[in-house]
């Protein structure tokens, strides 16, 4: 039998606890594969869950366990949950040991919440994926695994639980591994590790098992205290500006977080999507100014020379950019109960860059129970897919496997507000077929921007699928001294030209003219909110908060 | 090269505090003046450093709290140049609403519940930042870092918008809002590590000191003016502590000698008993907490 490790010393939480580093892993799993037992006894066993807590769950009616203490208990939070036994959203949960602080996205297993499963994979470094020892790898593992991957998850460890039900059977364990491992192919080359146990007993969760003499490997707590996680900070440089501060005249800073990579004050650096260059002059924070910073700081950088950035801009390395698009392809996890209609326009938030995005086609679906690519021509809630994007204004970013802040999407609906889906850049045209930014905006004796000062207003295009509404808007923007037309093809020479662009549908039907004025006010404030044109009341004030 | 944990969630915080500014048209930091929010306040000078915060803060003062809150709000707030709003439900105040006649429950419901959501109702905000943690109550550890709030306020557990990556959807209609958790991903533990880190002053009440003291089934209340006496009970002298502030009826002491930052962390390792513990209202009823919540307690 498993015991509890050791409680730690005092000195050690009071002098060391700055030094700790953090790892995030996801799990998922169903009522009865014993997840919430797993979770349960890691928070008693590194202290992660309090006296109290613990009694609670001892002094509870419910004990499912058919041991002394029902470790489930812990974790099983809304009303509804407990109710039913099951657990129906992403929680989160916090643990530590002296060499590191966990962050466990804990998710349910059922098809119905593929995307909690994906959301708790986000932000996860490693996933722990439980297989029941006496069922083997079922549908809900593989989806489980293949989520994971997808969303650029690297370690995957394998918890096969249930281990005292098997009688600690070795040919148990190998044949789980045998069939596990054959499904590799399909999980974008993240390492797969093994971890033979029982949540319920404590073998191999925290401290070794007598019972199990012929593994040798790791418990999945020393997995998850050593497994070495590829920091942030050894990729290319990437920030995403958020803000502009500027307090007075004397001070213009671009805040935000480094996504990946690493800074230092002198750094040659490239703003996209404008490609204007500059070097780094301060790197500014509350406890002083900076030599260098590592992901992920969040600070405040100063330029050496006065360049147009604003909020969503993003700043790299000169010679090492990202890619600016306006046509890529994406993997997607469907989230809305609202299904995907090809060609309606999305607002895609990238960081805090938002652009106006259609998808224009879905190459495949993707059947997460058996891997396998289906036709289809909508997307519904928890469907996986690949398909086509197309953005109105040109994107700054990396394909997905190789950054996972830059190169993931949401797409949220303009109208209803909701976040439709999530997407993971897989694949971009080059600039040069689409007549990407860096292309357009280093052309002429003029450049683009001495023409946003002289206008007073950035370039934009804007689609709409109500025609009513892009002519009322032609005629609202152009009231407010903006370079403003219509057309059916949007140029890329007019918005060089630092126009608004508006296309439109192909008139059909007839729209409310109540839906149409929400409409237009709805597009003219995200062209305020996305500093295209400038709020009306604040005009005088600048830039800045 | 990694960041340390501690460094990890503040960095975390500080984006979700930028976002914040950056979404909304008119957001607002709720200060309960608690160790929690001034973390938070604390982070939010961070954030916008050189610049001041800016948003105003937010304080929903239900009259019965610690003197000593009050006048650590007041002249905190003051020093670091914060715009401070107070907001109490004078209604409910003038019909003599207290824990007393209504119980805790109730009391809250009106105080608290009530006052924030009509409190965020009348200065018009559409995002309220909170000082709230996950790892704090079960109902919290699902709750989304942006969360979203019908125009009534409420929170809807089960329709809660994906929240993936560091990517933050705060769209609402006028009337809706987004209540804000940067400090979700903190525990109570890295709360007092950071304030040691970073050396964040902190309302005497946390500190132990002697003080009066009433025993109620249990649970020590420190007795001060707006403590009611019940029929035979006398206040004694006890050396305690809070570990959460509430208000003076419903927030428990712990009988404690910690009275430095450093102590107190050592002590949190000794007594391993969750710091709501100590607050009469979670107890009240089973998944008490997540019916405050969907109503709108924060």
């Amino acid at each position: 039998m498993a015991t509890a490790i050791m409680p730690l010393p005092l000195t050690h939480f009071t002098q060391n606890t700055s030094e700790r580093t953090l790892l995030r892993f996801s799990t998922a799993g169903s009522v009865d594969d014993g997840k919430s037992t797993l979770i349960g006894r890691l928070l008693v066993e590194t202290k992660g869950a309090f006296d109290d807590q613990i009694e609670a769950v001892r002094s509870s009616k419910v004990n499912r366990s058919g041991r002394e203490l029902d470790f489930s208990l812990l974790t099983d939070g809304l009303t509804a949950e407990r109710e039913q036994g099951i657990t129906i959203d992403v929680a989160y949960r916090y643990f530590s040991t002296p060499k590191r602080k966990f962050i466990v996205a804990d998710t349910p297993g059922h098809e119905q919440y593929t995307r909690n499963m994906a959301t708790g994979a986000s932000t996860a470094d490693v996933a722990v994926i439980l297989i029941d020892a006496r069922k083997g790898v079922l549908e809900q593992s593989r989806r489980h695994a293949y989520i994971s991957a997808l969303l650029g998850i690297r370690h995957l460890a394998i918890a096969i639980n249930k281990m005292d039900l098997v009688d600690f059977s070795p040919a148990v364990y190998d044949a789980i591994v045998a069939e596990f491992t054959a499904l590799s192919p399909h999980l974008r080359g993240a390492n797969i590790h093994f971890i033979p146990l029982s949540a319920l007993d404590g073998d191999n969760v925290v401290a070794r098992s007598e019972r199990t003499p012929w593994y040798h490997g790791p418990t999945l707590l020393e997995f998850l205290e050593n497994v070495e996680v590829t920091p942030a900070a050894s990729q290319a440089f990437r920030f995403p500006v958020q803000l502009v501060i500027r307090p007075h005249l004397d001070f213009r800073g671009f805040a935000g977080q480094i996504a990946t990579g690493r800074v230092r004050v002198g750094d040659r650096v490239t703003i996209l999507p404008s490609a204007r260059t500059s070097r780094i002059e301060r790197i500014v924070t509350f406890d002083g100014d900076l030599e260098e910073a590592i992901a992920p700081m969040s600070v405040t950088l100063v330029l050496a020379d006065e360049v147009d950035v604003s909020r969503g801009n993003q700043i790299v390395h000169t010679g090492w950019e990202s890619t600016v698009t306006r046509e890529f392809a994406a993997m997607t996890v469907w989230m809305s109960a609202e299904p995907l209609v090809i060609g309606h326009t999305y607002l895609l938030r990238h960081g805090p860059h938002q652009v106006q995005a259609r998808v224009v086609n879905i190459d495949h679906r993707v059947d997460v129970a058996n891997y396998a690519p289906l036709s289809v021509d909508t997307l519904q809630i928890n469907d996986i897919a690949r398909v086509r994007v197309e953005t109105a204004q040109p994107l700054h970013g990396d394909l997905y496997q190789n950054n996972r802040f830059t190169g993931a999407f949401i797409l949220v609906d303009p109208l209803s507000n909701l976040t439709l889906a999530a997407g993971m850049i897989e694949e971009m045209a080059s600039a040069r077929r689409t007549g990407g930014a860096r292309e357009q905006f280093r052309s002429g004796p003029v450049t683009l921007a001495e023409r946003i000062t002289a206008h007073g207003h950035r370039p934009a295009w804007i689609h709409h699928s109500n025609p009513a509404a892009a002519i009322q808007l032609e005629r609202r923007l152009f009231e407010r001294g903006v370079h403003v037309l219509r057309t059916d093809t949007a140029l890329p020479e007019l918005l060089e030209a630092g126009c608004i662009v508006i296309s439109q549908a192909k008139l059909e039907g007839h729209t409310h003219s109540a839906l149409t004025l929400r409409e237009v006010d709805e597009t003219m404030q995200e062209l305020e909110t996305r500093g295209v044109i400038t709020p009306q009341d604040v005009q005088d004030q600048g830039e800045g908060i | 090269m990694s960041l340390s944990h501690l460094r990890s969630i503040e960095a975390e915080a500080i984006h979700i505090l930028r976002e914040t500014a950056a979404q909304f048209a008119k957001p607002v930091l709720l200060y309960s003046i608690g160790k929690d929010s001034s973390v938070l306040l604390h982070l939010a000078r961070k954030a916008f450093y050189p610049g001041l915060i800016p948003f105003p803060l937010l304080h929903i003062d239900t009259t019965y709290e610690y003197p000593e809150m009050i006048e650590f709000r007041d002249s905190f707030t003051r020093e670091i140049g914060a715009q401070l709003l107070v907001y109490t439900n004078d209604a409910a105040i003038a019909d003599g609403a207290n824990p007393y006649s209504l119980g805790t429950s109730k009391c809250c419901g009106l105080l608290r519940t009530k006052a924030v959501v009509d409190g965020l109702k009348h200065y018009g905000f559409d995002a309220a930042l909170g000082g709230a943690r996950r790892d704090e109550e079960k109902s919290r550890a699902k709750e989304r870092v942006f969360s979203f709030r019908d125009s009534n306020g409420h929170w809807d557990p089960k329709n809660q918008r994906p929240e993936l990556w560091n990517i933050y959807n705060g769209r609402v209609d006028k009337g809706e809002s987004i209540r804000v958790f940067p400090l979700s991903n903190w525990t109570e533990f890295d709360i007092w590590a950071y304030i040691e880190l970073e050396n964040i002053s902190l309302v005497p009440l946390y500190f132990a000191k002697e003080r009066p003291v009433l025993e109620r089934g249990g649970t020590l209340i420190p007795y001060e003016s707006n403590v009611r006496l019940l029929p035979g009970e006398e206040p004694k002298m006890v050396k305690i502590r809070m570990r959460s502030l509430g208000c003076t009826p419903c927030s428990g002491a712990i009988r404690s000698d910690a009275d430095t930052v450093t102590k107190i962390i050592e002590e949190l390792f000794v007594f391993r008993r969750s710091e709501r513990e100590n607050r009469v209202i979670d107890h009240d009823q089973d998944g008490s907490m997540e019916l405050k919540k969907r109503e709108g307690y924060f």
